[in-house]
């Protein structure tokens, strides 16, 4: 068994020499069946979370939001605001723990890093002309080593979807091995934006090449297209993961973005990744949420857990 | 780690009273000679009710009024006011939904999950699904017959059915046995199975809530005897059974040479068959509904899996990856996946049948899982290194424990999955769609699922080939077991 995974993690690393040796191991993933795949993930969010055990997957789930603003309208004064609130996301109760990350676009990094310097709040970029990713590739390294001196320790890139459907894996590879070499030591997400994949073959093959070409995290979304994150597509993307880590030891994050919007869908991502991968990746450092209005929807159920009632939605700031 | 904390669905919505007599021509009445049994909670021996035991003496009285009821009032109602009757029960038992799903789970072991997503949508569906039927019999396919000016041209009843159903799905089974015979004009005497026995009581309850008229719908509670006597009373014209083999053979045999007609749904010994290029991940999660599905109380379970030998220990990795994520227990727990062991008896049988698995030399396993103190429980089990030979491949177990075989090419794939004298369902796992019709050709099975399991819908015909059982229930084919054609 050993001797088995020694020698396929060996020839993992080969792949992306050889564009016919990449399709080759893409295409020969086991397909993902839709009808099936959507329904596991619908019995999955029937789970019933309760009391301690809601309680828990809230305060997790806060632990894990990458707190995002990403507006053409983005400011100095409102991303300050933003990393402030990912500090303390709940003022009235210092029990509340801080969030994963904040998210932003490069230029807003230098504003957002003042506030988190000495934290343990991470600070996340966007980068690799975000969120096309239709741009010549020395742009968008510059620009992902822009928001790395800026002060970003984590880079949020888009893969080349054009390069994807047109089945040119290889570009698709070394476009993230550069990125990857580009952030130094700061982590890379590489967002998959699932919801022009279409497929979820497509899903599959998106994250095992993330993954080969050295993403330490694979993400759905950029949350600029209509279909943004989904249970289906966590799913496939989980299941990914999971295989990848048997396969060659190394293991690799999830972040699902876009539209997560309630506490109830939180808590089903949550209990989808407690029984696809199970608990090593409940911890911020394997699981984020890319979301906005996410935050104030779980500080609100943490207060009615804490004080048995609903609190307004002014007792809760907005940023 | 996150553990779910205890999630159980209130019990209060159920009013269940300490005893119920039968129900016949409208109403709850003792039996003749006062004699009752217990039904009890599966997954805690407590006692849930008291019920009545129907003798030959109540048998009779509830065939003569559902007799009387057929001549004089259901058989001769336009097909449009039979279907408004029931139209309006499918409406209450979605109103009251959550009561019977509870009540379900009480008296039958099975996950409120189950009984909730799975057991009660259907049981309403196919309700809504006959009653659709009801005044278009003429169009069902069987033709029409001349005009008579009481009754048109719809095809004719038989008249009075005799139901006998089983334990696994008792409310489903009643909805699959009593809508089809009420839309075509029959009325009935339905026997419950005498470990499940209320959920049927509280549908009758629910026939005097739609104001159906009296004697339409009989339930007349009992073990073996009491189907006996029903079944072989002259005053029926028609049998369905669900259940085992066996009985069903001594069905067929005290109804031969009557006027009675049979359709008989009986055991099963699936196979669920898993080719190289089949969508993995999905597979599992088939393979696991496909056996785990109700504790694998399910006739057409798909007990033997069939997995070609090149994926095999792949297959194997995931799917005991995946069982070890199966959540035992309290079956009004709503994370529940796998409930009780519906009763003592049936435990002892598939204990029995384990214990010759494991002697004729395969290998058993289970995820580590423990099981409470009381009640009937057993855990997820596969059996590996499983040959045609074994006594676990080739008898049906009724419990959750899969045999695992393999094959090389999918003309033994076939074979071996004809070769059982059994013949109730299918399941094949493959991305290409030339295979699964291939396949779907030459599997001697009723039902054949391609990249899924145990799927139901009122729609669809289900019954069985060989020692399965004959005759098909559900979609436009389940109303010919109901019609004189």
């Amino acid at each position: 068994m050993t001797a088995t995974a020694t020698s396929a993690r060996s020839d993992l690393s080969e792949l992306g020499r050889s564009e016919t040796a990449l399709r080759t191991f893409l295409h020969g993933l086991p397909g993902v069946d839709q009808v099936g795949a959507e329904q596991r993930a619908a019995q999955l969010g029937t789970r019933s979370i309760k009391t301690t055990a809601k309680a828990e997957a809230i305060d997790l789930a806060i632990r894990m939001v990458d707190l995002t603003t990403l507006e053409g309208a983005d400011t100095p004064g409102k991303v300050r605001a933003l990393a402030a609130k990912a500090l303390r996301p709940d003022p009235a109760d210092p029990s509340c723990p801080h969030v994963g990350a904040v998210c932003v676009y490069p230029a807003m990094v230098p504003y957002v890093a003042e506030v988190l310097r000495g934290s343990a709040v991470h600070l996340a970029s966007v980068a690799t002309s975000f969120p096309s990713g239709q741009a010549p590739l020395e742009i968008k390294l510059a620009d992902t080593r822009a928001a790395v001196e800026a002060g970003a320790d984590e880079i949020d890139m888009v893969i080349n979807r054009g390069a994807f459907l047109a089945g040119r894996y290889s570009e698709v590879y070394d476009e993230i091995v550069a990125t990857k070499h580009a952030c130094g030591d700061a982590h890379l997400k590489v967002i998959l934006e699932t919801g022009e994949l279409a497929t979820y073959d497509n899903v599959r093959r998106a994250s095992w090449l993330a993954m080969l070409a050295g993403g330490d995290f694979i993400k759905t979304s950029t949350g600029k297209v209509p279909v943004a994150a989904t249970l289906p597509v966590t799913l496939v993307m989980l299941e990914a993961v999971r295989d990848f880590r048997a396969a060659t030891g190394r293991q690799v994050g999830v972040k699902p973005a876009g539209g997560i919007k309630t506490t109830k869908d939180a808590i089903k991502y949550l209990v989808m990744v407690n029984e696809t991968v199970g608990p090593d990746w409940l911890h911020p450092d394997w699981f984020r949420f890319g979301a906005s209005s996410l935050l104030n929807d779980l500080l609100m159920q943490r207060t009615k857990l804490t004080t048995g009632v609903y609190a307004g939605p002014d007792y809760f700031t907005l940023d | 780690m996150f553990e779910y904390a205890p999630a159980p669905e209130s019990r209060s919505v159920v009013d269940l009273k300490p005893s119920y007599g039968l129900f016949i021509d409208g109403k709850f009445v003792d039996p003749a000679d006062g004699s009752s049994f217990k039904s009890i909670n599966p997954a805690s021996e407590e006692v849930l009710a008291e019920v009545a035991e129907g003798g030959a003496q109540d048998v009779d009285r509830a065939v003569r009024a559902a007799r009387k009821a057929y001549e004089k009032v259901w058989g001769p109602m336009p097909g449009r006011d039979r279907a408004k009757y029931l139209f309006r029960i499918a409406r209450i038992i979605q109103e009251r939904s959550r009561e019977l799903a509870v009540l379900e789970s009480l008296d039958n072991g099975k996950p409120i999950r189950e009984s909730r997503d799975v057991d009660l949508p259907l049981v309403a569906a196919h309700f809504f699904y006959y009653a659709g039927w009801a005044d278009k019999l003429e169009y069902a396919g069987f033709g029409r017959r001349p005009t008579s000016q009481q009754s048109g041209t719809s095809p004719q009843p038989l008249g009075v059915a005799a139901q006998v159903i089983p334990w696994n799905f008792p409310l489903l089974m009643l909805a699959w046995k009593i809508a089809p015979a009420l839309a075509a004009g029959n009325t009935v005497v339905l026997k419950p199975a005498e470990t499940t026995p209320l959920t049927a009581l509280l549908f009758a309850e629910i026939c005097q809530q739609a104001d159906l008229p009296a004697g339409v719908v009989n339930i007349v509670t009992g073990a073996g005897e009491t189907g006996r006597a029903l079944i072989e009373h002259d005053g029926v014209d028609k049998v369905a059974f669900t259940g085992s083999t066996d009985v069903g053979r001594a069905i067929a045999r005290a109804v031969a040479g009557s006027r009675k007609k049979l359709t008989l749904e009986l055991g099963g010994k699936a196979a669920n068959i898993v080719f190289d290029d089949a969508p993995v991940d999905q597979a599992v999660e088939g393979i696991v509904n496909g056996i785990f599905f109700n504790q694998g109380h399910v006739c057409c379970a798909g007990s033997r899996l069939l997995i070609q030998e090149s994926v095999a220990e792949q297959v194997l990795e995931s799917l005991k990856r995946r069982m070890a994520q199966l959540r035992l227990g309290d079956p009004l727990d709503k994370n529940t996946d796998i409930g009780a062991i519906n009763s003592a008896a049936q435990l002892s049988r598939i204990r029995e049948l384990t214990e010759a698995g494991a002697a004729e030399g395969a290998q058993q396993w289970s995820p580590p899982c423990e099981l409470p103190d009381r009640g009937f429980w057993f855990a997820p089990t596969i059996f590996t290194g499983v040959t045609q030979a074994h006594r676990i491949a080739r008898e049906e177990i009724f419990g959750p424990v899969l045999s695992v075989l393999t094959f090389r090419t999918p003309a033994e794939a076939v074979e071996k999955a004809n070769n059982t004298p059994y013949g109730l369902s299918a399941g094949i796992w493959t991305e290409k769609g030339s295979r699964i019709l291939w396949m779907a050709d030459r599997l001697r099975a009723g039902v054949v699922w391609a990249n899924t399991f145990n799927k139901f819908d009122p729609t669809s015909p289900f019954g069985g080939y060989k020692e399965s059982g004959y005759g098909r229930e559900g979609g436009r084919h389940g109303l010919e077991a109901y019609l004189n054609v």
